[in-house]
């Protein structure tokens, strides 16, 4: 019998993004990243071979997290106390890229200042080749002073800046595009929103090809369906040709799955939960991997264990036969 | 093939008496054409018109009915490729597999754990659907064990995996009044396993590598006289899977008969067993029907079947829970209160907490349209007002003595508002997350309490 297989002949297609700088392109980066460039939705070979695959970022932080599982603690041991040592050992554990989170205080207890941020910048980048996205600590007045310091002091890296939100966005586009960085924008999972701060930011002359965009998720059990349709409903839009849809998506199922009791806690739960560490590092695999179906093009992790499992994931959906 | 609005009319009556509710036949056509409304609407039309219309009036995807002993599992019916397009409708069935080369106790072990298994989701109590016995040994006396085994400790929908009908047949002769899946047929056996799927009303399974093997297939079971047809797509690894099954779901909705049946996938086999995870996530998400696992753990069943509750939500109604004032383990007027949302999510998550700590309190929950704490407090449903009116309307300060109104964290800020609202309430701030309000109730409420 012969069938003819539906094929979808979409117009537009998502940008593709490179992140990171080698010496020779102005950086200190060994290798870069490329994501973008679909013309489909996700893995659909039958259509067009994926230009590039989803890629895996971990995340750390500029000192020791105070309130993250003591599963995570455990698995990254003593290098959680030096950003450096820290981006090395997700290097080893097989992440294409680093996310490094900025936090109020520093390790001693101090507050965090924005030569601090550079400090940790610096270190970040000393412990590993990786391209590096830095995000301020979440609070508009000192993401703008942690994130134009850090942009000043790695000018040519093309490091990832965020996280602009429509009320800080100005400060930190400013400073990407004096140092030649890229920035992440984040709205709370609604298409309009995604497209009108997208508009925002190219309206102060950033190229599209320096912009990558976090729709916001929830976790698995809390929220995650929300995230995962209003990803699909945006990669649509794209591949029908709308602009201001087109950019590259990057969700955080590492924060939100951790986020969660599941994840955090190991005691006094019942039974049918199962065992902690294995359950944890499942929530965190399916909450990625469910997202990766949906259209993330980077995902932001933190354990060791669900690199190996969203790679694996990564390199069948790659395959042909 | 799907009929026309314009096919359909020519089978009607044409005499536009409207007592199907609609000014002429065409307009009714039209509709039904559309799949809005029921032929059975039109009390004049022939049989013979009934017969031809059937076809066309059926699902692009069969709605597949598996029964154990009691137990039961629906798939198929699907009519959309997106949940936002409208919704998913039936769960795909998780099911675990048991290779009939076990011993006899270690079968009724296994059948008996997952038989056993639930786990509680937002209230909701979410179990394994099916087992799926595997005919390892080849041996028709051993897989009729198997299924004994089983059946002695489980009722639950049961599908056989083998190609050999004779060794399959042990198996299911043995559940009568029961409605397994036999996988099944292939290029080579499809004959006597139509004849045996027939012969003890069981669904069957068609395996096949290509679309094109897989739709031939089906027609020649179709040819003869099976209906509960059970894709089967026989692609080795995700990216293949994924486009074979959204090509099947793309060509059903474009009412491609052959392939027009919910699919099953199997994914366990792997080396290590936790990529299981991972092919199930596409699974769920992606178009399956039934999902065979070949492992029982709790800790990837539980997140696979809270997968299965997020995706096949309907995306236009969050699920909520009734708004009021919820006594958690027997409380007394000295007792504090706590405020939260009507998601169901949230209620549930600080219900079990406070309900797991022991510790007596009142839980107002607020009509906050089905929102989160945060989702409702951003989109203005869930504000000092709103929580004054929910302590009005539930009649608070009749039932409760002392005046302690705990806030969720996220929502520090309503504080100040909040005690303007409530002059005679004191305001507290919990925790930020809800794991965290077992200690906080433990200390800071019950340092002491203000009675007015
Ligand atoms: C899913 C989601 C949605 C869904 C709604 C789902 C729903 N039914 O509520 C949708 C997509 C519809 C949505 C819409 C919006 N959202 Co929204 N959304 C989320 C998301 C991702 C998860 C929320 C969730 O379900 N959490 C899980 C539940 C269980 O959490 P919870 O209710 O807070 O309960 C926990 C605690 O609060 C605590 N708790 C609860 N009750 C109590 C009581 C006491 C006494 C105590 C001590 C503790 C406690 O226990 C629970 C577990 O720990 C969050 C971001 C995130 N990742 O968290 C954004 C988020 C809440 N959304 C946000 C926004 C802004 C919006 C919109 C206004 C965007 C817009 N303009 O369209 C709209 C508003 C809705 C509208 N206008 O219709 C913002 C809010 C920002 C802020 N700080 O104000 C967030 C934080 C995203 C962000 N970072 O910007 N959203
Ligand atoms: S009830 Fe039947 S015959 Fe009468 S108008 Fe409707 S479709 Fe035509």
């Amino acid at each position: 019998m012969q069938i003819e297989i539906p094929k979808d002949n979409w117009q537009g297609s998502v940008n593709t993004v490179t992140l990171g700088a080698t010496p020779e392109e102005g950086g200190t980066r060994t290798r870069t990243v490329t994501i973008g460039g679909q013309q489909t939705l996700p893995f659909l070979h039958f259509e067009q071979t994926p230009p590039n695959r989803p890629v895996i970022a971990l995340e750390i932080t500029a000192a020791r997290p105070g309130d993250w599982s003591p599963v995570l603690l455990d698995a990254w041991g003593d290098a959680i106390d030096d950003p450096g040592n820290w981006a090395g050992a997700c290097e080893s554990a097989g992440a294409d890229l680093i996310v490094l989170s900025l936090g109020l205080t520093e390790a001693d207890g101090r507050s965090a200042d924005p030569e601090s941020a550079v400090r940790a910048t610096k270190s970040t980048l000393g412990g590993t080749g990786l391209p590096l996205i830095v995000l301020g600590p979440g609070q508009a007045e000192l993401d703008n002073d942690f994130v134009i310091a850090v942009a000043d002091a790695t000018k040519g890296e093309r490091l990832v800046l965020g996280l602009c939100e429509d009320s800080n966005y100005r400060t930190i586009v400013a400073a990407a595009m004096a140092n030649d960085h890229l920035v992440v924008g984040r709205t709370p999972m609604d298409v309009n929103l995604a497209k009108q701060l997208n508009i925002l930011i190219t309206d102060m002359g950033l190229p599209l090809d320096r912009i990558v965009m976090d729709p916001t998720t929830g976790a698995l059990g809390y929220g995650i369906e929300y995230g995962y349709s209003v990803m699909e409903r945006l990669r649509i839009a794209a591949l029908q040709g709308d602009a201001m849809t087109q950019l590259p998506l990057l969700v955080n199922p590492g924060a939100e799955a951790w986020k969660t009791k599941e994840a955090k806690v190991g005691e006094g739960v019942p039974d049918s939960w199962g065992k902690w560490e294995e359950r944890a590092s499942n929530w965190e695999t399916v909450t990625a991997v469910a997202l990766i179906e949906a259209g993330a093009d980077i995902v932001v992790l933190r354990h060791p264990d669900s690199v190996t499992r969203v790679r694996n994931a990564l390199d069948e959906l790659m395959a042909v036969g | 093939m799907a009929l026309t609005g314009i096919q359909i009319y020519k089978l009607l009556p044409q005499t536009n008496c409207k007592e199907c509710g609609f000014p002429t036949c065409l307009a009714f056509a039209m509709k039904l054409g559309a799949k809005q409304v029921e032929l059975s609407d039109c009390p004049y039309v022939t049989e013979e018109a009934t017969a031809q219309l059937a076809e066309s009036a059926a699902p692009p995807i069969r709605l597949i009915e598996l029964v154990g002993e009691g137990h039961q599992i629906r798939v198929g019916n699907e009519t959309v490729l997106f949940r936002h397009e409208k919704t998913f409708y039936n769960r795909p069935g998780l099911l675990i597999s048991i290779q009939d080369t076990l011993d006899e106790t270690a079968i009724e072990q296994l059948a008996k754990t997952v038989d056993a298994y639930g786990v509680d989701y937002v209230g909701v109590d979410l179990r394994i659907d099916g087992l799926a016995i595997e005919a390892t040994s080849g041996d028709a006396a051993r897989f009729a064990e198997a299924v004994r085994a089983v059946r002695r400790v489980s009722d639950l929908p049961l599908v056989l995996v083998g190609e050999d009908p004779a060794v399959l047949g042990a198996g299911v002769e043995l559940l009568e009044g029961e409605k397994p899946l036999l996988i099944g047929a292939n290029a080579r056996n499809w004959d006597s396993m139509a004849e045996l799927a027939l012969q003890n009303g069981a669904a069957l399974g068609a395996t096949a590598a290509s679309l094109e093997e897989l739709a031939e297939l089906t027609e020649q079971l179709r040819s003869k006289g099976v209906e509960d047809i059970v894709l089967h797509p026989g692609a080795a690894r995700m990216g293949p899977t994924l486009a074979m099954q959204t090509q099947i779901r793309r060509l059903a909705l474009k009412n491609f008969r052959p392939l027009g049946y919910p699919t099953i996938e199997f994914v366990g086999g792997s080396d290590d067993g936790r990529q299981q995870a991972v092919l199930a996530t596409q699974a769920i998400s992606k178009y399956a029907g039934l999902v065979v696992l070949d492992a029982f753990s709790p800790e990837l069943l539980y997140p696979l079947l809270v997968l299965r509750e997020n995706i096949y939500t309907d995306p236009q109604k969050p699920i909520q829970v009734q708004p009021a004032l919820y006594e958690i383990n027997n409380p007394t007027p000295q007792d504090p209160v706590l405020v939260t949302t009507n998601f169901s999510i949230t209620y549930f998550s600080v219900a079990n907490e406070v309900e797991g700590s022991g510790i007596p309190a009142w839980l107002l929950v607020t009509d906050a349209e089905g929102m989160s704490v945060l989702t409702a407090w951003a989109a203005g449903k869930f504000d000092a007002e709103s929580i004054a009116k929910a302590v009005k309307q539930f009649d608070v300060a009749a039932r409760v003595e002392r005046h302690d109104i705990v806030l969720p964290g996220h929502v520090a800020v309503l504080s100040g508002e909040l005690e303007e609202e409530l002059p005679d309430w004191n305001v507290l701030v919990g925790p930020r997350e809800a794991v965290d309000l077992p200690a906080f109730m433990k200390t800071v409420l019950s340092e002491g309490s203000t009675v007015h």
